[in-house]
């Protein structure tokens, strides 16, 4: 990856970090309603992964969302539109911060029960083989979810019909806020795929380069040979959701893993390359910040989606 | 025309509408090599192969589960499930995914997929194995539920279904498959969400669907050896629920009975019963009856089984106590 790329995905980083810190501040304003789960801690996974596909493969998530939808290129002003639940959001002020999607960037969406969207990547897949297509599908998850039955239905099936779907699971240590071995038998979560014959790996999900070898390895199997569990080890810095008094882990704790930032750790990778300097990087965060300001005034001066809007949404139509 | 049974026009119109676009596909648990549990898609996986005729796991979350991933993608998934009673375990997928992602995704979505279902009680196999729980998938606004009473019905509306852009249930009725109707040589289709009437009178209105609609039928038959002639509509689709029919003919008879295999609490007579009074309380001039099963798990003892599903002569009693 040139320094370009490089770059491009500390942007990128910093734009979602950026546009989490913002949203947790609209919340806290009482201008964002529901739930709120932010990726802060995390981003080197989705950029680190997403930024491996090709455009014609799909992605597909969990409620932890944002950062994947700004990851598949997904405009900062159609996020932020979705939390203030505006027309112009990603999904029009009908889903919200758990349901963005955008079918047309191949983000097939956000999905607020936990594991129920493992099927439906299995799914996909199976149209994509069935066209012949050398598409892939991948599919975020966190470890919590690998407890449910859904994920065992779908690892089985992905293997014995050779789906072509990328297993990525999540492991920021806590479903919630249960520790990964207080739910789980297993917690080096990439064990549960042994169980299915399915290749896996581990990697740091701190670490975005190490995050995109290891993706760019498995995306090539998974259309070669079929199914992958690349299981990334991370940490979200902020509570599960706004509102969480994290009384299941201590403060040193967080501190300790704050060390590892992901951002901060490209950051100094990018100042060790020759011709980027403070000033580069400074110029990429402001860039950030300003997008994120465009996005909030873009969804307050959005206008509400209307009661036709919704009446005329609950079927699709007759027959085509 | 040709006399077939239900079972057969519920394959025809797979054959079909498989033969007619090959986004369709059909899975679930032995549908392939062992050519269903019903016999319904014998032959299928010899001629449309496996990759379209797809054996599953006996998991019926990822089956509904991979199926809306598939209609998602572009394809024309009909997913089986054995009995409506295994609908359950995927009861998940069905309600918070298949009807929901149209709308929750800001419609640029959608679920073209069919969940074939079958239920009934009856044949002994027990509480578990037994039930009609169709109220339970009507409920939920984004999905259409379907469930036919005649062959004629079961090939025209299920073609419609596997043509539909929206998710629909479709659920048929074990102890129907043998019963044989009329089916048109030529190709049909039969609309989603219209009620119809499947035998004119003006004494009284008998209102029900699926395997009660032909016990409704029969009640009326023997009825009208008394001189007492029941309309009898049907409602075929449950959601959305077309009172169209059902207020023309009680305009009428200014009398209803509604029969349903189901329990009677929050079942379809109470909902059919309460839109009547709201649409037709003037033309009342008699209460409403309900038939329906009584309200406990259905017991393995045949006697006691019977005991506990509505019956042509619970039927006509029950038009006896409106008239």
């Amino acid at each position: 990856m040139d320094k370009k790329d490089k770059l491009r995905l500390y942007h990128e980083m910093v734009l979602i970090r950026r546009l989490e810190e913002r949203s947790a501040d609209l919340y806290r304003e009482g201008k964002i309603g529901g739930f709120l789960h932010l990726y802060i801690g995390q981003e080197a996974v989705g950029s680190g992964v997403i930024s491996t596909r090709r455009p014609e493969d799909r992605v597909i998530t969990a409620y932890r969302d944002h950062g994947i939808a700004i990851a598949c290129g997904m405009k900062p002003e159609a996020v932020m539109a979705e939390l203030l639940g505006k027309d112009t959001g990603a999904s029009r002020g009908m889903g919200g911060s758990m349901h963005l999607a955008d079918v047309d960037l191949n983000f097939w969406g956000g999905y607020a029960i936990v594991g129920a969207h493992l099927p439906v990547a299995a799914g996909m897949a199976m149209a994509d083989k069935m066209r012949g297509s050398d598409a892939a599908t991948i599919c975020f998850f966190g470890e919590g979810a690998t407890n449910i039955g859904y994920f065992h239905e779908a690892m089985n099936l992905s293997m014995v019909w050779e789906l072509p779907v990328l297993w990525v699971c999540e492991n920021n240590k806590y479903g919630m806020g249960t520790e990964v071995a207080r739910a789980s038998a297993v917690d080096e979560i990439r064990k549960k795929a042994d169980g299915y014959g399915m290749p896996n790996a581990r990697v740091d999900g701190m670490q975005l380069l190490e995050v995109r070898k290891a993706a760019e390895e498995a995306l090539a199997h998974v259309r070669q040979k079929g199914p992958f569990f690349l299981e990334a080890v991370t940490y979200r810095f902020v509570g599960h959701s706004m509102g969480d008094p994290e009384r299941y882990r201590s403060g040193e704790e967080i501190t300790k893993w704050r060390e590892n930032d992901p951002i901060g750790i490209l950051r100094k990778h990018l100042l060790e390359i020759k011709g980027v300097g403070e000033k580069t990087i400074e110029a990429e965060e402001a860039r950030a910040e300003e997008q994120v300001e465009e996005a909030v005034r873009f969804a307050e001066e959005s206008p509400e989606p209307t009661l036709d809007t919704l009446l005329g949404m609950v079927y699709a139509g007759e027959e085509d | 025309m040709a006399l077939k049974t239900m079972r057969e026009a519920i394959s025809e119109a797979l054959w079909e509408e498989m033969e007619r676009d090959e986004r369709v596909i059909i899975m679930g648990e032995e549908v392939g090599v062992w050519g269903g549990t019903y016999a319904v898609t014998k032959g299928f996986h010899d001629h449309f192969g496996p990759e379209r005729v797809c054996d599953t796991p006996i998991a019926e979350g990822v089956i509904v589960g991979a199926a809306n991933g598939a209609a998602l993608a572009g394809l024309r998934p009909v997913a089986e499930m054995m009995t409506i009673n295994f609908a359950f375990l995927a009861m998940d997928q069905i309600v918070n995914h298949s009807a929901k992602l149209h709308t929750m995704f800001g419609g640029q979505m959608t679920v073209p997929i069919v969940i074939r279902a079958v239920g009934g009680g009856g044949r002994q196999l027990g509480a578990t194995h037994s039930q009609t729980p169709d109220v339970a998938f009507a409920h939920f606004p984004g999905l259409k539920v379907v469930s036919p009473g005649t062959p004629h019905d079961a090939k025209g509306l299920l073609k419609s279904a596997i043509r539909s852009i929206d998710p629909v249930m479709f659920i048929e009725n074990a102890t129907l498959y043998q019963v044989r109707g009329e089916v048109p040589e030529e190709e049909y289709l039969e609309p989603i969400g219209v009620s119809k009437i499947q035998r004119a009178g003006s004494d009284v209105t008998l209102i029900s669907y699926s395997k009660m609609l032909q016990t409704s039928l029969q009640a009326a038959e023997s009825l009208a050896g008394e001189g007492i002639e029941a309309e009898v509509v049907d409602l075929r689709t449950l959601r959305p629920l077309d009172m169209g029919a059902v207020v023309d003919s009680f305009k009428r008879t200014n009398r209803a009975v509604i029969v349903e295999e189901g329990w009677r609490s929050y079942g379809v007579g109470a909902e059919v019963a309460a839109r009547l009074y709201e649409e037709a309380f003037d033309y009342v001039d008699a209460p409403i009856r309900r038939v329906a099963q009584r309200e406990v798990p259905l017991p393995y003892n045949r006697e006691l089984e019977q005991q506990m599903l509505p019956n042509m002569y619970d039927v006509i009693e029950a038009v006896k106590g409106v008239l």
